[in-house]
């Protein structure tokens, strides 16, 4: 354990390094750089918001910003898990030549996925001002979400990454699992309908869904809902302990696959 | 005085899969494995090597193309894992493998120092600290802030060699790396890892140069097909070597 501690000391600057150069190359060549993060997810709810909310007629006055939260909760996770999935293929360079802690890789898309989250949370807090939602004490909620949210993807991402040196058909695969998460995540609709029918299932199964109700709870004002805060931690801690455990026992064949 | 142990390998075996067909997807694998067609066609690049080097020593290995040599350099470096024996390593290691594989191309000069600074494990204050003297070393001052993608290959090798030898390590790994850049900057990363060799760095050194073995090394080893089959003083081990070589 010990010297487990003082590798990962010795490669921090390295992780700080991944991470940056994840930040910074994303956007150069961009004229509004950074700007993106804040104007993607401004203009999807936008678009969102008409079809949904004009279109299907919601009458909820607050509904670009519970279009808002699952949208933002969801595409960290598609992108944190994506990035995280292809780091050590992307990599594979450096993993050839220099021994470097492989965990570092997974870890730092995910650590610069998250941090471009973040920096696009700033979105939803000027929606909050606009359509009225304020904030209550159950906003501290957000920080428990958050972190399981970080812990879930991480642990996704490396049993991706584990599997994805493998069978790079993997990647494919994933995108059409991301597709269904995405519907079972309940990011442009309400979910009452649902839950009343026999399909409920669909949403209490679902690891991302469970993130972005307690998500909403927090900015909506009301407390975490026990049932499903449990159901994430148990997921989190699960998926990502099985992660590092595949991660770590197979990590040495990686390089003779890549 | 005794001397110190620096490297030791010890029965090392390094198995690799060369199946005809590399299986890397899922269908595939699934299909084969009911089919019990899934076939691992073994191939040890090295089988059963020992030999242990102390402070100082200088060990040139040998040998005809694919006999292991790289592997072996590898296995010692980390990068690879050996499939069975054991590799004993104390002190800093600084492998010249291949030079600037961990540039990024879209990144500058000045970026890639850093990322391939912390890829070897050196600290952003040391590379702060260090930075003038990597600018000096690889004569890259001017070109410090343009993409890496846009630089020659010679320009990348003396870059990852200037940050690469930063450090004093205790053992140096050469991958016919004397031979980047133009005849200049070869003389003067000669002259830095000769200067290293008088601190009693401890040296493994792969080339097919036997001339540039005999001048750098004081002991070597023969592979052939992945087994040490000569072992020993430099002069003795290149004799034999000729031998296999007319």
């Amino acid at each position: 354990m010990k010297t487990y501690i003082a590798n990962f000391r010795k490669y921090r600057f390295l992780l700080i390094e991944l991470v940056k150069k994840g930040i910074k190359l994303k956007y150069r060549r961009s004229y509004l750089g950074i700007l993106w993060t804040l104007i993607e997810p401004i203009m999807t709810t936008i678009v969102l918001s008409i079809v949904f909310g004009t279109l299907f007629g919601n009458p909820d006055p607050t509904f670009p910003v519970y279009i808002l939260t699952g949208r933002l909760l969801y595409s960290f996770f598609s992108s944190a898990t994506n990035g995280a999935m292809k780091s050590i293929r992307t990599n594979s360079g450096m993993i050839k030549k220099v021994y470097v802690p492989k965990y570092i890789y997974p870890l730092s898309s995910v650590l610069f996925n998250f941090i471009i989250f973040a920096i696009s949370l700033i979105v939803l807090i000027g929606a909050c001002i606009i359509f009225k939602v304020y904030p209550t004490i159950y906003i501290f909620g957000v920080i428990i979400v958050l972190a399981l949210l970080f812990l879930t993807a991480f642990g996704v991402g490396i049993i991706l990454a584990t599997m994805a040196v493998f069978f790079r058909d993997l990647e494919y695969l994933w995108s059409v699992a991301l597709m269904i998460i995405m519907y079972a995540s309940a990011i442009f609709y309400k979910v009452e309908r649902l839950m009343n029918s026999g399909y409920a299932f669909i949403l209490k199964l679902n690891p991302v869904y469970l993130l972005i109700h307690n998500f909403r709870q927090a900015i909506y004002g009301h407390p975490l809902n026990m049932h499903y805060l449990c159901g994430s931690i148990v997921f989190a801690i699960c998926v990502t302990g099985v992660g590092l455990f595949f991660f770590y026992k197979k990590q040495d064949d990686f390089i003779l696959y890549i | 005085m005794a001397k110190k142990e620096v490297v030791k390998v010890e029965h090392v075996g390094m198995k690799f899969n060369l199946s005809q067909e590399k299986v890397d997807n899922l269908k595939e694998y699934i299909i084969k494995l009911i089919k019990r067609e899934l076939s691992f066609n073994e191939f040890w690049a090295l089988k059963d090597v020992n030999f242990t080097l102390n402070k100082g020593d200088r060990l040139g290995i040998l040998g005809l193309n694919g006999a292991g040599k790289s592997t072996l350099l590898k296995v010692v470096s980390g990068v690879l894992k050996a499939t069975e024996g054991n590799v004993t390593i104390n002190g800093k290691i600084a492998p010249l493998l291949e030079l600037g594989a961990g540039f990024d191309s879209q990144y500058t000069g000045r970026e890639n120092i850093y990322l391939y600074g912390a890829v070897l494990g050196f600290s952003k204050k040391f590379l702060d600290e260090k930075f003038d003297e990597i600018l000096e070393f690889s004569e890259l001052k001017k070109f410090i802030d343009v993409p890496v993608k846009n630089y020659s290959s010679g320009m990348k090798a003396r870059l990852g060699f200037s940050v690469a030898t930063l450090v004093e390590p205790d053992i140096l790994i050469l991958d016919e790396v004397l031979s980047v850049g133009d005849a200049k900057f070869r003389k003067k990363s000669e002259a830095k890892i000769m200067s290293m060799f008088d601190k009693g760095v401890t040296v493994l050194f792969v080339s097919h140069s036997l001339e540039q073995v005999q001048r750098l090394c004081d002991k070597a080893i023969l592979l052939e097909n992945g087994r040490i089959i000569s072992s020993g003083d430099i002069d003795e081990v290149s004799k034999i070597y000729l031998e296999k070589t007319k």
